[in-house]
């Protein structure tokens, strides 16, 4: 029987079946699933590097020995490993190499929503986009295989759709292909400029040899149909065969390089072309360049997701119910992402909140924390960028050093934190950074990581202590603070930030879904004058019901926040009752 | 040459991160392998679980392309403002299944926003068959507050056309064996709440 297997089960499935031995990357929505399911599979060697610069190296060195090799990040992730990666198009694999690149229209998880389709191209690598879970397991297997033929990466670009959809996927047997023997081959993989010259003509001759393959490639289809061209790949295949049932299809499977002369032909066959593909008009502005004349972005939106709706409607080919269109626009209360009740990170940012203090913040859960009422955090930009930016604000502006804070977590520290930290402390600035350890990858579902002494394949690890790499790093002042003890937290903040020199603050606490909940307290409710302090800590198990404040038993955790904030101290520590 | 528009059965599980609605859609999707057909499933990781809006969408039928639904058949409300949420995706007279739960977002706990009003009145003026389930009630009888999400599995069960023993087999293979028992009886208590009065039954409920 075929199994339901989301895109990237799928994918760890492909590579499973494919022979890859080694396959490494960074959590990151919509790619964690990879590397998880993968590293249960046997003969696999599965791990989280600290970034993915490190991810995609770590796979390098691995296809160099001679192994096939999986290397999975979000979107964003190849930005950091783009450095690796625009080199190693030049030197080419040893064993097959595929990076899987999940992309996130719609922007469900992510700071921005670019199209990673340009950066194959940027790389001159084959990229391969499937459709549905079946197509993405098949498609490790054709990256593998192009890659040891053609000698280069090959990227698998996915979207959240299909990354997080499932559909039924037939299984197959694993090939166990043998491991590649290494060879040195100095003018091949030594990159300095005499051999990286040779190599980019390599590179060039290789593309040549990737555009005839396009030809031919068995990823690009046609489906018989009427005078209505469709030119699509990846999800936007499945939308647009369903608003356009009758339509004559071309679906490219190989999106780099494209197949000139196939979509020539594919143009004499049809009266008009609609090029459907979610975010840049990437296929579209090529299809213009080999002269055909196409419609795209006139038609369909540059940006968020498409869906069956969107490609049907952006045509009036159906507008849909009526009524749909009449409840459009209706306001109801939103339900934005929030901090849980008992999040660690809660009492920082209302500390950071009520201190008015200007707050460099980064990439995790406490991104959440710019919502009212924290309202904490004046910059989210990417993985490590609170401390550069900490930095740069009290070089420009003196006075606002001890008004300004940098806040990152334990794992977006070990991603690219450490080097932020060196340069304050090697160009002499006072900045605070505030750690907020809870000990894992909370946002993306609590994977390992150098700080948590555990391995992907669950192993025990050297557990990295922040302390010890911190003053490794230079800091002199580092405080480690609770922060359920607001008391605590504002005493350190108001140090550090007076502070005339780099200093750290951990504040550590295990992320509040990883542990038992404690106690939750009581509301004594004579004593509560309804001032709704209690609710400047935005915690949904906290209301103010007909001026009394009630606290959700089920929902709270038992951080005691609430009743350290309570003026009245009508919220009392709970005494070991659960409701 | 196969026509799929409108052949596939669309159902919408909508709630708040954390309520279940995952593993109602495996459940869903499950029985309808089980009972052969073509399966999609579409759902959201990462942030939008810390408490916010989710949906599950599930697609069934004799082939299925799109993992997203245009229009629904089913809605599944977990919780009543999130069933409110969902309505401009349903096609004209879906059915709406409305767990009898609300949870106030952080906009209406800090009193930036009101909690609407009457829902499932809202939800029927709209033409919308409509199903109100105690889930927190039925699940509570079956020995777990947490087996909500069954007991609004069971109410669905009642609207497909899936057979019984699909859903049965679905909960063996998806359930761990600690809590088999009080699913099951949570999916029996939600279909027995559903049962009479949906499917074939014109008449629209409470």
């Amino acid at each position: 029987m075929k199994e339901l297997l989301s895109g990237n089960a799928a994918i760890a499935r492909g590579a499973f079946e494919a022979g890859v031995t080694v396959a490494t990357g960074y959590p990151g929505t919509p790619s964690t699933e990879i590397l998880e399911n993968l590293a249960r599979y046997p003969g696999v060697y599965a791990q989280w590097s600290p970034n993915e610069k490190v991810a995609l190296e770590v796979g390098v060195g691995a296809s160099l020995a001679g192994a096939r090799v999986l290397v999975a990040m979000k979107h964003v992730g190849v930005n950091v490993a783009a450095d690796p990666l625009m080199t190693l198009a030049y030197t080419g694999v040893n064993g097959g190499l595929v990076l899987v690149s999940a992309d996130d229209p719609g922007m469900h998880s992510s700071q921005n929503e670019q199209d990673n389709r340009y950066l194959a191209r940027m790389a001159g690598i084959p990229m391969l986009e499937p459709s549905d879970s079946q197509e993405a397991k098949d498609m490790v297997g054709l990256a593998l295989d192009l890659s040891e033929t053609f000698d280069t990466p090959v990227m698998l670009r996915t979207t959240t759709r299909i990354s997080h959809s499932q559909g039924l996927v037939e299984l197959g047997a694993r090939r166990e292909p043998a491991r590649r023997p290494y060879r040195k081959d100095a003018a091949k993989y030594v990159m300095v400029p005499a051999h990286a010259r040779k190599r980019r003509l390599a590179w060039l001759e290789r593309q040549e040899a990737l555009r005839r393959y396009a030809e031919e490639c068995p990823v690009n289809v046609i489906i018989e149909g009427d005078d209505l061209g469709i030119v699509t790949s990846g999800v936007a295949y499945q939308y647009a065969r369903e608003a356009f049932p009758g339509a004559t299809v071309l679906k490219l499977g190989l999106t780099n390089p494209l197949p000139a002369e196939l979509l020539r032909r594919f143009a004499t066959r049809v009266r008009r072309i609609l090029v459907v593909e979610e975010l840049e008009p990437y296929l579209e502005e090529q299809l213009r360049a080999l002269g055909l004349t196409v419609e795209g972005k006139t038609i369909f939106p540059r940006h968020g997701e498409l869906d069956p709706v969107v490609v049907a409607r952006a045509n009036r080919y159906n507008a849909g119910p009526p009524e749909a269109a009449a409840q459009a626009g209706e306001a109801l209360p939103a339900r934005p992402p929030v901090l849980c009740p008992g999040c660690p990170h809660r009492g920082v940012l209302y500390v950071l909140s009520r201190l008015k203090l200007t707050v460099m913040g980064d990439i995790g859960c406490y991104t959440l924390g710019v919502q009212p009422p924290l309202a904490a955090m004046d910059s989210c930009l990417c993985m490590g960028a609170s401390i550069g930016m900490a930095l740069g604000m009290e070089k420009a502006a003196p006075d606002m050093a001890t008004r300004t804070v940098a806040v990152i977590g334990d794992s977006t520290f070990f991603h690219s934190g450490l080097t932020g930290l060196l340069d304050i402390v090697y160009n002499r600035g006072r900045s605070t950074v505030i750690i907020l350890d809870n000990g894992t990858t909370a946002m993306t579902g609590h994977q390992d990581h150098p700080g948590t002494g555990r391995t992907l394949l669950g192993d025990e690890a050297p557990r990295l202590d922040l302390e010890q790499v911190v003053r490794g790093l230079g800091v002199r002042r580092v405080v480690v603070v609770d922060p359920y003890d607001l008391a605590a937290v504002r005493k350190a903040v108001r140090q550090e930030t007076a502070a005339p020199e780099p200093s750290v603050i951990i504040a550590r606490r295990p992320c509040s879904l990883t542990v038992p909940p404690g106690p939750a307290p009581r509301v004594d409710q004579a004593a509560c004058t309804g001032c709704g302090n209690c609710l400047r800590l935005g915690c949904p198990a906290l209301a103010l019901v007909e001026k009394v404040a009630v606290i959700d038993a089920e929902l709270c955790r038992g951080c005691g926040l609430c009743s350290q904030v309570c003026r009245t101290g009508a919220i009392k520590e709970g005494d070991g009752d659960r409701a | 040459m196969e026509t799929v528009r409108n052949a596939a059965t669309d159902v919408l599980l909508a709630g708040v991160g954390g309520q279940g609605t995952i593993l109602a859609g495996k459940v869903l999707a499950r029985a309808a392998q089980l009972a052969g057909r073509d399966v999609k499933v579409s759902e959201v990781h990462g942030m939008a679980q810390r408490g916010g809006s989710v949906v599950t969408q599930v697609r069934f039928g004799p082939c299925v392309r799109s993992p997203l639904i245009a229009f629904a058949d089913v809605l599944v409300a977990f919780e009543q403002l999130e069933g409110l949420r969902w309505l401009p995706r349903l096609k004209a007279g879906a059915m709406v299944i409305l767990n009898r739960q609300t949870i106030y977002p952080l906009p209406v706990l800090t009193g930036a926003a009101a909690y609407p009003q009457e829902i499932p009145a809202t939800i029927r003026a709209r033409g919308f068959r409509t199903l109100v389930v105690d889930g927190p009630g039925l699940a509570a009888q079956a020995g777990s507050a947490k087996a909500v999400n069954m007991v609004l599995v069971g109410a669905l069960a009642a609207e497909l056309d899936l057979p019984g023993e699909a859903w049965s087999q679905a909960l063996e293979d998806l359930v761990p064996p600690a809590y088999r028992e009080v699913n099951h009886r949570a999916f029996d208590l939600g279909r027995a709440a559903a049962g009479p009065r949906a499917r074939g039954g014109s008449v629209p409920v409470s």
